[in-house]
């Protein structure tokens, strides 16, 4: 299996990056001239056999590919008799899907020749995956966080700096990962002739939707053909977390032609939409742009981005990748979201009966299944992307069950409720 | 139809001068003062002042119109004041365009953000964040509107963007000198220079305005040695925390920069 060869192009957006009426560039005209030679280096990278069997070779031998798939027979005593099969990313190299994708920029910034790497990170997945790759490439690191993300996840700065990136908080703003892509951004504009901007999901101006989304169809192209083999037939339905939405296109991409498969993006509900205290973009959002795309976006009346809240600092975002835009409003893929607790509750139930503790994110695809297997019924096949490993959440999960005594844990970070 | 700042630019190239625009958000500290300040602005001499739309996430501003556009937010701005901002401006006889990212624009509604600024007494739009290639809705408006569309041009542009840019481009094109976020600094970029003189074989009777880091008179007079506009934006946002003023001194002291260029403008403008 390769992961780059089998071209998408039957979904590709238009030559300016529209899915649709979204997508596109609404970027600063400074960062045209960059995003035309990242068009153009990754044009050419993706038709390039050498770079693709150099992209493949990284992700056998050094993540770890073909990530497996479980059976969750336990969970799925839960989920109203339909099976449940996990789509393992959570035993990547660095802990999560991310490094798909980064390992992809990560080459394509070697072959454009630049030294620089920044990126942004939330729950500080991307940015660890950023800092590997650079580390195994030579690349200078420089990641962008919001204050209060480096705070919730104080451990993967710590790796991050290990790796030898330099983590810079982000106190602007909100203080999360939007203002870190904002933060990214003016840096970009800054320094772009040394620099590469490795965005982290699908969002974003022209290539990153489209290519990022190629760099994660190998999550698909695995599970689509591990499911065909070992079931026989496709699975009834595919779910996955969206944030940005970057695991999800990925599960999804390889499916859009199975009519009969259903592919359902769970959102991050936070308090409940009702509350106002969420993250669900295609849930309540409206058209509008945001760091570089027209998509959906959770915006007030005068068109200022709102302040989301999620337990989960990697689906803490106003906005969402434009081709989960255009997925939604063709109708081809479902949108949901999942509070806080019903998220928490999925994490506590796989734990449990699996031995696999979530990411806080994927915990969000799996209480999404939970639900959708009891519509869906006995003998029912769901497809779950379990995005990433819950190391990184065991603090907050640790408050949130209170499983330590108070004295045990590290002090909270200030602005945290819990 | 020709801009609605031709006449301006007629006038300063009869007195071989360059423009003075200053910037100021709307709404900065209070929507009352904005308006104020900005009087403060072409009292002192500014020849037309940029409003700029408070908006939460600005990418192509510095920290001091970021902590700015933060204030005004945080003081309870909203959308429809800017429209009475540039009513006191256009009031009092001053020229005022609107600098603002897109997305305050396409929640409005394009043409409807177009109408009420046309009727406001706005002259045009500045567009950070709105390149040509996206640009078709506003530019139908524009048009139905009678507003001039001021795009921006980097160091970074080809040859070829700046000169489709310039082609839907009416007023002046922008300039921004440096790359780079918004913000004062202590010398006057060098590609600025060369920027300017791409955009002049491309469009020869398009004025060229530039923008990103002038902050005083000699950098006003650098600029205004190859450039038919000095922006000035961050400098007036610092200088309006000390009051109408301090902002009217900083005016008059660009305004005399603008009119004493260093070295031969009119060699320059022969070229």
């Amino acid at each position: 299996m390769t992961a780059t060869a089998q071209h998408p192009a039957a979904h590709d957006p238009d030559a300016r990056g529209h899915f649709g009426r979204y997508g596109g560039r609404f970027v600063p005209e400074a960062l045209i001239a960059a995003l035309d030679e990242l068009t153009e280096a990754y044009g050419s990278a993706r038709a390039d056999p050498e770079f693709t069997a150099r992209l493949d070779g990284l992700l056998a031998d050094y993540t770890g590919r073909p990530s497996p798939i479980t059976e969750a027979s336990r969970l799925a005593e839960h989920a109203g008799g339909a099976r449940i099969l996990l789509k393992r990313e959570d035993l990547n190299h660095t802990g999560s899907h991310k490094i798909n994708n980064v390992l992809g920029q990560a080459l394509l910034t070697r072959r454009m020749g630049k030294p620089r790497v920044i990126a942004e990170t939330g729950a500080g997945q991307h940015g660890v995956a950023t800092a590997t790759a650079c580390a195994l490439l030579g690349l200078e690191c420089v990641v962008y966080m919001g204050e209060v993300d480096t705070q919730r996840q104080a451990l993967n700065v710590a790796r991050m700096k290990l790796l030898g990136a330099e983590v810079i908080p982000v106190t602007t703003g909100s203080r999360t990962l939007k203002d870190a892509i904002n933060e990214a951004l003016r840096d970009w504009v800054t320094n772009v002739d040394t620099t590469h901007y490795l965005l982290g999901t699908v969002a974003g101006p022209h290539p990153f939707p489209v290519m990022v989304r190629d760099f994660h169809r190998v999550i698909g192209l695995e599970s689509r053909s591990q499911v065909l083999e070992r079931h026989g037939r496709l699975p009834d339905a595919v779910t996955a977390c969206v944030g940005g939405g970057s695991n999800a296109i990925g599960i999804f991409h390889p499916f859009l032609d199975d009519a009969g498969v259903r592919l359902v993006g769970f959102e991050a509900a936070g308090d409940g939409v009702e509350s106002g205290r969420h993250a669900a973009t295609l849930t309540a959002g409206a058209p509008g742009m945001l760091h570089g795309a027209l998509s959906y976006l959770l915006q007030d009346a005068d068109g200022q981005t709102v302040e989301t809240h999620s337990i989960s600092a990697g689906l803490d975002y106003p906005g969402v990748g434009p081709e989960h835009a255009f997925l939604k409003d063709t109708g081809r893929a479902e949108y949901r979201s999942i509070t806080d607790a019903e998220a928490m509750e999925a994490f506590r139930l796989l734990s449990r009966t699996e031995g696999i503790i979530p990411a806080i994110e994927s915990a969000h695809a799996v209480a999404g299944a939970l639900r959708l297997g009891h519509e869906l019924g006995e003998g029912a096949i769901m497809l779950v992307n379990l995005s990433g490993r819950g190391d990184k959440d065991v603090d907050t999960a640790a408050r949130w069950f209170d499983v330590l005594a108070s004295e045990e844990l590290p002090e909270l970070p200030e602005g945290e409720a819990q | 139809m020709s801009s609605r700042l031709a006449a301006l630019f007629d006038t300063c190239r009869a007195e071989q001068r360059a423009a003075l625009i200053g910037y100021l958000p709307a709404g900065y500290p209070t929507v009352a003062r904005s308006a104020e300040l900005l009087a403060a602005m072409l009292d002192g001499g500014c020849d037309l002042v940029e409003i700029g739309v408070p908006y939460s996430d600005p990418v192509l501003d510095g920290p001091t119109i970021q902590a700015a556009a933060d204030t005004a937010l945080r003081a309870g701005m909203r959308l429809r004041d800017v429209f009475g901002v540039i009513e006191s401006v256009a009031g009092t006889g001053g020229r005022a365009v609107v600098m603002t990212y897109w997305n305050p624009v396409h929640r409005y509604g394009t043409d409807a953000f177009a109408r009420d600024l046309a009727a406001a007494g706005g002259l045009g739009l500045i567009t950070p964040d709105l390149v040509p290639d996206e640009a078709q809705d506003w530019l139908a408006a524009a048009g139905d509107h009678d507003l001039d569309r001021i795009f921006l041009v980097a160091p970074s542009s080809t040859d070829v963007r700046i000169a489709a840019t310039a082609a839907v481009t009416r007023g002046f094109l922008y300039a921004t000198s440096t790359m780079g976020v918004t913000g004062a600094r202590d010398a006057v970029s060098t590609a600025a220079p060369g920027l300017v003189r791409r955009c002049r074989e491309h469009a020869r009777d398009l004025p060229v305005g530039v923008g990103l880091g002038v902050r005083n008179g000699s950098q006003a007079a650098e600029v205004a040695a190859f450039a038919d506009a000095v922006i000035v934006g961050s400098a007036f946002v610092t200088a309006a925390d000390e009051g109408d003023a301090a902002v009217r001194a900083l005016a008059s002291d660009l305004a005399a920069g603008v009119r004493h260029p260093a070295g031969n403008r009119a060699a320059d403008a022969a070229v």
